[in-house]
């Protein structure tokens, strides 16, 4: 019995130094991409194989980092660009929820409005840039609109979406209990529904960078995006280079933010 | 022993529409239901057995017809309960059971004490904080249950309750739950198509046919047995008869 019990376990434990060996190999593999692909392009570039006036080199987007941090300038449009993420963010989610709780509290708002949001979300709303250009003036608030835009639409059509899908015979049980629709709308659709917006959420997430750095190539003097419209414009390759990683490196940050938020929240669903 | 009368249904039809037709559910639909009473009405599918639930609870409105409540407001608390127990899984089983309390105004701390005794009292009392899926089917039937009880109906509606359970949890849920509603003394009306269940749980089965849904007849069910598990009433010398007479007026076909 003993013996069995011994074999067992050590089978499962072979099981799981298996697990842990795919595991290395996979982040192994990884990083060595990593590191090949920047050794490369650093070899390249002094080989001359092409041409670091164009393509930038590892060891130059360094010292480009260096000398941003150093003299705050990075942190200055980080902080500008995250700001205007955040900011178009939350008011793109929680806009986009609120239409979308409109549009379920009247289903004739709702039928009246659908080509209206159709032709809303297939627009690019790059288009639109000039126009809020000359709205609302080229700045922050330029910016915001455009994120606003582009996050707020597929909110509301996520979120609205995700009311339809829940479940009919729940909101019957509410109602046989005498619910207002208020009452249905607290008790059922938006708590069942909480997994769709986190969901939208993330896809927000997305959304906002896009709308940022959109506005910001469009009207902005800070940010991110400006600096890589402005290193493009005066040829500094190595300053485009360097925001763009940043770029990734911060949006990366903010999804994986929202990823453990929704890990936190949903854990009984 | 005669019993109160607590609802009169008369000439209850209900037709729906689409843009391509008109549907008559059911068709002068009468019943008188009359304190305790176990009802069990029986038919084929799609013979607007649940559009009479609905109309009931108030969920729908007839086409025409009446229903009068015998009590002083001329209404009456009514519950409802579905196929699936639709616990909600955000919620944990005491805030379940509330539901329907705190829909109504009515979560005071009196009542929930209550729902908690209750949920004490029929085993549950351990999973009081737990979510619905750590507790197993007929757990969860049972809270639903309570979740009913804690309104404190005057009417039972049950719509195929046990039919989205396996065969063998059904057995053990439905006789769990009869018990409890028996125990509880309420008045209860439910649909299924199970003739075992029907003629072992009710005080009286009512068929109805296709289609629109008419009644066919009404049995006052009287079971001789000698417990009063549904298990000892399948035993009866009389549950065949009754079980050859419904089915025969169900006239089943394949087509």
């Amino acid at each position: 019995m003993w013996n069995k019990n011994l074999q067992k376990l050590s089978e499962h434990e072979k099981y799981l130094v298996q697990i842990k060996k795919e595991n290395i190999k996979v982040h192994a593999t990884r990083v060595s991409i990593l590191i090949v692909f920047f050794c490369l392009w650093e070899l390249a570039a002094n080989l001359s194989w092409i041409d670091p006036f164009i393509a930038s080199q590892p060891t130059a987007i360094f010292e480009t980092l260096v000398q941003l941090s150093s003299n705050g300038e990075l942190y200055r449009h980080l902080l500008i660009t995250i700001g205007e993420t955040v900011v178009g963010f939350m008011l793109g989610t929680i806009l986009g929820t609120l239409v979308a709780i409109l549009l379920w509290w009247s289903p004739f708002l709702s039928r009246v409005l659908d080509p209206y949001i159709v032709v809303l979300n297939s627009l690019p709303k790059v288009a639109l840039g000039p126009i809020i250009i000359v709205w609302v003036g080229a700045g922050f608030a330029a910016v915001i609109t455009m994120t606003l835009l582009i996050s707020g639409i597929i909110t509301i059509i996520n979120v609205y979406g995700g009311f339809h899908e829940v479940d009919q015979e729940k909101i019957i049980l509410v109602r046989s209990f005498g619910a207002t629709k208020k009452q249905v709308l607290q008790k059922v659709i938006l708590p069942a529904s909480f997994p769709n917006i986190i969901n939208a959420l993330k896809i927000n997430v997305g959304l906002s960078w896009v709308g940022v750095i959109m506005g910001e190539f469009l009207v902005s003097k800070a940010g991110l995006g400006y600096l890589i419209v402005y290193g493009s414009q005066v040829f500094k390759l190595n300053l485009v280079m360097t925001s763009v990683l940043v770029l990734a490196v911060a949006s990366v940050g903010m999804y994986l933010g929202v990823a453990y938020l929704e890990k936190k929240i949903i854990r009984h669903l | 022993m005669v019993s109160k009368k607590i609802l009169t249904i008369r000439n209850l039809t209900k037709s729906y529409h689409t843009i391509s037709s008109e549907t008559l559910a059911i068709k002068d639909f009468s019943l008188t239901l009359f304190e305790g009473e176990f009802i069990v009405i029986v038919g084929p599918s799609g013979c607007g057995k649940s559009t009479i639930l609905s109309i009931l609870s108030g969920l729908l409105e007839p086409s025409s017809g009446e229903i009068i409540y015998h009590s002083q407001a001329n209404s009456l608390t009514i519950g409802y309960m579905l196929q699936n127990d639709h616990l909600f899984p955000w919620r944990t089983i005491l805030k379940n059971a509330i539901l329907g309390l705190e829909i109504q105004g009515r979560a005071t701390q009196d009542n929930i004490d209550k729902v908690k005794r209750q949920l004490e009292m029929y085993g549950l009392g351990k999973f009081i904080n737990s979510y619905p899926n750590q507790l197993s089917g007929g757990m969860r039937q049972r809270a639903a249950l309570i979740r009913t009880l804690a309104i404190n109906p005057d009417i039972f509606l049950l719509d195929e309750p046990f039919s989205a359970l396996d065969y063998q949890t059904r057995l053990a849920v439905s006789e769990d739950i009869v018990s409890i509603l028996k125990k509880e003394k309420k008045t209860v009306i439910m649909i299924t198509h199970d003739l075992n269940e029907a003629i072992s749980m009710a005080s009286k089965v009512i068929v109805i046919s296709k289609r629109p849904g008419k009644i066919i007849d009404a049995h006052e069910i009287q079971l001789s047995s000698e417990g009063e598990s549904m298990l000892d009433k399948r035993k009866a010398p009389e549950f065949m008869d009754y079980y050859n007479q419904i089915w025969k007026e169900l006239d089943v076909h394949v087509e």
